[in-house]
């Protein structure tokens, strides 16, 4: 039994004359940790962003874990999906952004155990517990009464790991989280990424430029190109043994430079 | 007489010594209708605002029209319609309550503004970070837009407080007895006009230095935490 967590059937993305998906196919199975690497404006980021529901979609399908997410179905036929069905898919969802995105007027607890409280419903005392064993495990311990200004970006992305996970999330999805940081800063946030990567049950889909990195967490690799997936496999097939020309050129001049 | 407070007009000085306790009563009336209808044009400035920004054009368009027609028509002419229009049609307010509204009113129509600009500087991923939280569009706007935003439009708002005051004047054709009208009528029954108009000139004067000193004041003790003010 193939137990698929996403799928895009046949998606187009267009923003006004510019495609960015087209006719895209792609599956994601529970569990699986998927890097998505490719030159910008291949729709890479696009694809977390649809299934974020920060970005709809122009054509296809998007399902996630069975249940369409951009549609609902009205007596017997799919129509656009309503707020309120968007709401329940989101809940499925857990997003890390390349900005961070942290409330700068709130503590990192408040950034925390915002969500699980209001709109989760969980006590304030149980979201506060759980913010601390998150914080501890991004290694920001004893940091929950800062607020984000004074953290450096590495920090600041940490809290977004954890304020992401303080959901529940089924799927976590990564669109850059590290192209903001300072080189030196990048080891502290792929170290916790990592470590996420070891959960069996948590699926990840990671955008990146970190290619060493992709090569080392994920299960499979997918090159886009165009609003396609032009090549993808296991690290070592794609690394090593790229069949694609435009693979290869990417490659190379992402390694080299 | 006024107010049951007789004048000394036996010198200049003893003249404004006297009338100082009349035009005082008069301040408390100008300081009362500046608040109240302050705080009508940040309530219903806010309410203008939201409904401006609503995704819906059958909301947002009416809203619009409504703020520019009240923003280019003059206060006099609102203040005139509240208060002889309105009763035609059963609703007597009493002149006070009519001017801090007409204030309000007008002056709503540029908070609305003051509040668009401080919620479009909110960055965008604030929102997105909102919605990947499922926060409802209410929650996000009360819990994430706003308390940014405010620190942002104290000062601006500020000048509208200073702006309201100024114009508290204008009640005075409907009977309001604001300072401005107060010292009018000492002129009126004294032929002394100089004194009480200078005096009232004064009294704006430390009003409006300690409005804005206090804005100052707010401004600068509202904790930032971390927002990039542009």
């Amino acid at each position: 039994m193939s137990d698929t967590i996403i799928k895009f059937d046949q998606v187009v993305k267009r923003f006004g004359a510019l495609t960015v998906l087209d006719h895209l196919d792609f599956n994601v199975q529970r569990g699986e940790k998927v890097t998505i690497i490719g030159p910008s404006g291949s729709g890479k980021s696009t694809v977390l962003r649809i299934l974020m529901t920060l970005e709809s979609i122009s054509e296809g399908i998007v399902s996630v874990d069975g249940e369409p997410l951009w549609h609902e179905e009205r007596n017997g036929r799919l129509v656009n999906a309503s707020e309120a069905h968007l709401r329940k898919m989101r809940v499925q969802l857990g997003m890390v952004f390349q900005q961070f995105n942290l409330f700068p007027h709130m503590s990192v607890r408040r950034n925390i155990t915002e969500g699980p409280v209001k709109v989760l419903g969980m006590s304030r005392q149980d979201a506060r517990e759980r913010a601390e064993e998150l914080l501890e495990m991004v290694g920001l311990a004893n940091q929950a009464d800062k607020y984000p200004h004074q953290l450096s970006g590495g920090q600041q992305q940490r809290v977004g790991i954890a304020r992401a996970l303080a959901m529940r999330p089924k799927v976590m999805l990564f669109d850059e989280p590290t192209s903001a940081l300072d080189p030196e800063l990048v080891g502290e946030v792929l170290n916790v990424i990592g470590a996420l990567a070891e959960e069996h049950d948590l699926t990840m889909l990671l955008v990146t430029h970190e290619m060493r990195f992709a090569r080392e967490v994920s299960d499979r690799v997918c090159f886009f190109d165009k609003g396609k997936i032009k090549e993808q496999g296991t690290p070592d097939e794609l690394f090593t043994d790229p069949k694609e020309e435009r693979t290869r050129e990417f490659l190379k001049a992402v390694l080299e430079g | 007489m006024l107010f049951g407070i007789e004048w000394d007009t036996s010198s200049d000085l003893a003249f404004a010594i006297s009338i100082l306790p009349i035009l005082l009563r008069g301040m408390i009336v100008t300081i009362q209708a500046t608040f109240l209808g302050f705080f009508v044009a940040l309530v219903l400035g806010l309410i203008f605002a939201a409904l401006k920004a609503a995704p819906l054009k059958i909301i947002s368009w009416p809203a619009g029209v409504l703020t520019e027609f009240i923003r280019d028509t003059p206060l006099l002419i609102q203040l005139f319609f509240l208060y002889y229009v309105l009763p035609e049609y059963g609703l007597v307010l009493p002149a006070f309550l009519t001017g801090a509204l007409a204030l309000g009113l007008q002056y709503s129509a540029y908070t609305a503004e003051v509040y668009r600009a401080g919620i479009e500087a909110i960055a965008k991923g604030q929102h997105e970070a909102a919605r990947a939280l499922n926060f409802t569009s209410l929650r996000t706007f009360t819990h994430v837009v706003l308390p940014q935003a405010v620190p942002r439009i104290i000062p601006a708002m500020g000048n509208y407080l200073v702006s309201i005051m100024k114009d508290v004047p204008v009640l005075s054709v409907v009977t309001v007895l604001e300072m401005l009208n107060v010292a009018q009528i000492v002129g009126d029954r004294t032929f002394n006009y100089l004194i009480p108009l200078s005096m009232v000139g004064g009294l704006y004067m430390i009003m409006t230095l300690v409005a804005s000193g206090g804005v100052r004041w707010l401004d600068q003790t509202l904790p930032k935490r971390g927002l990039s003010l542009k």
